[in-house]
């Protein structure tokens, strides 16, 4: 059932030895329960320091597992009343990039994200996550939406990145994806962004030109994929694994940076684990960001988010003091 | 008071330049092939006498083009963190920066200029797809910005002229950041109610097209620049059937309301200085030569008709 990664191979090894003393136990003989007792501490154990020491591209790996929690997962956890709102007004309904209205924690909000989907079937629907330019389109119709009516906009990111395809290219992916930026840009109410997963690109700036642009502890955020870069820079695919190492894409790199604003920790053994735990913890974070703007008026609300990317890279480098 | 500096003389210097490589006296067209003597190049705005390819330009070379009289003032670049990943592929880009730099003689991918269209004073930045193929890093993102000071401090119009495969994957996350950054920068001159022309010539890709390139308060590109998003072979590779033709090119783009003009380079000063005079009712348009609508002039005309 579960889905390990080639680096988990150790305790997949223990869980499953552990599983199948559970079975003999079962079948009646005793006095196995201290072995199992055993063998569970150093499964744990060893999921503890494998987790507390992932190298970029093993987090690159868990960013993009198959249960790690999606948009859908945060939604119906943390937004009650959540109405899915469709469609660019232009040309379509972009599945890859959901949005709608609901309240989190009892403040209304304009929810937005990329939905990569679950189950084949899902994923297949959803594109990955790789939106068209009318999912950014409608992405931006829906932040202007809220801007309106003052309701604070919170954007879940999680994408491989734009779809590179003729009909996307033909409809203006780029001028999509400028624009979606030049909305974030111009709001005059909270915007708060996560990158729950992967943070693909311009795909994942679309919607992440935020106020507060937070992370969760295993995702990365990239300028381009490893894969990209590599057979780009190495002219061969194969070298992902250098390329995520020379990228600096994990969530304490860009903290270091000053390009996220906050780490989001994750349960042990990465959100795929645990997402409840990991989407609650990603509640707290929200509330806090949000109460951290409270004071702020529209005026201050653009101006600051506009300071704060024209800061980056002029003194915003190497761990300056970031807000936690 | 301003930040200028550098007060070249680009004309000559080209020339200067040029009559140091005597081997560069014939240039190949990669698009037909046809060697093409230099003077007969520069006379056509360095575009093929024979198939009508338009030459990728240097920005000191675009500049003079698009100035009145070839003049203009270099606006300085403020200085950003250099190589702040200590990025290192089969090379370390550090010295890939230094190869740039003696190869181009420009400090970084992004000259900022200013000087005199009929007469109006505009703020240009040109993009040197020479320069590490023109990608937007730091200094990219901290030009534009520049630049857009400059044209709101002078209330002067801003022109980027974009030729870049997209953001400089050596900068890392940095470089994507450099996308809402010149969005800012961009946006500034507009609020400022100044316009902002963007001109994208070949190539312009990347996040560079998906930011400040297609924001333009006008789009025009040169005729048969790549321009887009993804690559055509990433997009090959994704979604393994060839492309139709024409695919990415600025006609193309023209045909689906992606841009306002494609105009022949020969043809960009006028149609530039037209609009621009138009955009900021400006006296200058009396500086403005003809008499007659210049865009209805144009030889390129067969583009235009495409909007009609």
């Amino acid at each position: 059932m579960e889905a390990f990664l080639d680096f988990e191979k150790p305790i997949a090894e223990l869980e499953n030895k552990i599983r199948e003393l559970r079975h003999l136990a079962d079948t009646g003989d005793a006095d196995i329960g201290e072995e199992v007792a055993r063998l569970e501490a150093k499964a744990g154990a060893l999921l503890v320091d494998t987790y507390a020491n992932l190298t970029p591209w093993q987090k690159t790996q868990v960013a993009r597992h198959p249960n790690r929690p999606h948009f859908g997962d945060y939604v119906s956890r943390l937004i009650d009343g959540f109405t899915p709102l469709a469609g660019d007004r232009a040309y379509g309904d972009d599945p890859a990039i959901r949005g709608g209205l609901g309240r989190f924690r009892g403040r209304p909000v304009m929810v937005i994200g990329h939905e990569r989907g679950n189950g084949t079937e899902g994923r297949i629907r959803h594109n990955f996550g790789m939106a068209q330019p009318e999912g950014y389109r409608k992405a931006a119709r829906l932040m202007k939406l809220a801007d309106r009516f003052g309701i604070a906009i919170l954007t879940f990111v999680d994408t491989p990145g734009a779809y590179p395809g003729i009909g996307a290219e033909e409809r203006g992916q780029s001028e999509a994806i400028a624009r979606s930026i030049e909305t974030c840009l111009s709001l005059s109410v909270p915007l708060l962004s996560v990158v729950i997963g992967e943070g693909g690109s311009g795909g994942a700036i679309a919607l992440a030109s935020g106020n507060r642009v937070m992370m969760l502890e295993h995702a990365i955020y990239s300028v381009i994929s490893p894969e990209g870069c590599a057979s780009i820079l190495w002219r061969s695919a194969e070298h992902a694994r250098q390329a995520a190492e020379a990228l600096k894409l994990t969530a304490r790199d860009l903290m270091g940076f000053g390009v996220i604003d906050t780490v989001i920790d994750e349960p042990v053994g990465g959100a795929h684990r645990s997402p409840p735990g990991a989407i609650d913890a990603t509640g707290d974070a929200i509330e806090a960001a949000f109460m951290s703007l409270d004071n702020l008026d529209g005026g201050q609300l653009k101006s600051s988010r506009r300071e704060k990317f024209l800061k980056m890279g002029r003194n915003g480098l190497y761990g300056g003091p970031n807000r936690a | 008071m301003n930040w200028l500096t550098n007060f070249v003389r680009p004309k000559i210097r080209a020339l200067v330049s040029k009559r140091e490589t005597p081997e560069n006296l014939w240039e190949k067209c990669p698009s037909c092939g046809q060697m093409v003597f230099h003077r007969d190049l520069e006379a056509n705005h360095r575009v093929c006498p024979q198939c009508d390819y338009h030459f990728r330009l240097s920005p000191r070379e675009r500049l003079t083009q698009m100035f009145d009289d070839g003049r203009y003032e270099r606006v300085e670049v403020p200085e950003v963190a250099a190589d702040p990943l200590k990025f290192r592929d089969s090379k370390r880009y550090a010295d890939r920066l230094k190869e740039s730099r003696t190869k181009t003689d420009e400090h970084e991918a992004m000259v900022i200029a200013v000087g005199r269209l009929g007469g109006l004073e505009t703020v240009m930045a040109a993009q040197d797809f020479g320069f590490m193929g023109g990608s937007m890093g730091l200094a990219v993102g901290e030009a534009l910005i520049k630049a857009a000071e400059e044209a709101v401090s002078r209330h002067a119009p801003l022109v980027v002229i974009a030729a870049a495969g997209g953001a400089r994957m050596q900068e890392g996350v940095l470089s994507l950041m450099q996308m809402p950054r010149s969005v800012i920068a961009v946006d500034d001159v507009r609020e400022a109610g100044l316009p902002y022309i963007s001109i994208l010539t070949d190539p312009t890709t990347g996040g560079v097209t998906a930011s400040y390139a297609m924001l333009g308060d006008i789009s025009i590109a040169e005729p048969g620049a790549l321009i887009g998003f993804a690559g055509p072979r990433v997009i090959e590779n994704t979604i393994r059937e060839s492309l139709p033709e024409g695919f990415q090119r600025a006609e193309y783009l023209l045909e689906h309301g992606m841009l306002d003009l494609v105009v022949h380079r020969r043809d960009l000063r006028t149609a530039l200085t037209h609009l621009l005079a138009l955009l900021t009712s400006a006296e200058a348009i009396r500086d403005v030569p003809p008499a007659t609508d210049p865009l209805l002039a144009l030889p390129s005309g067969a583009h235009l008709d495409g909007v009609a």
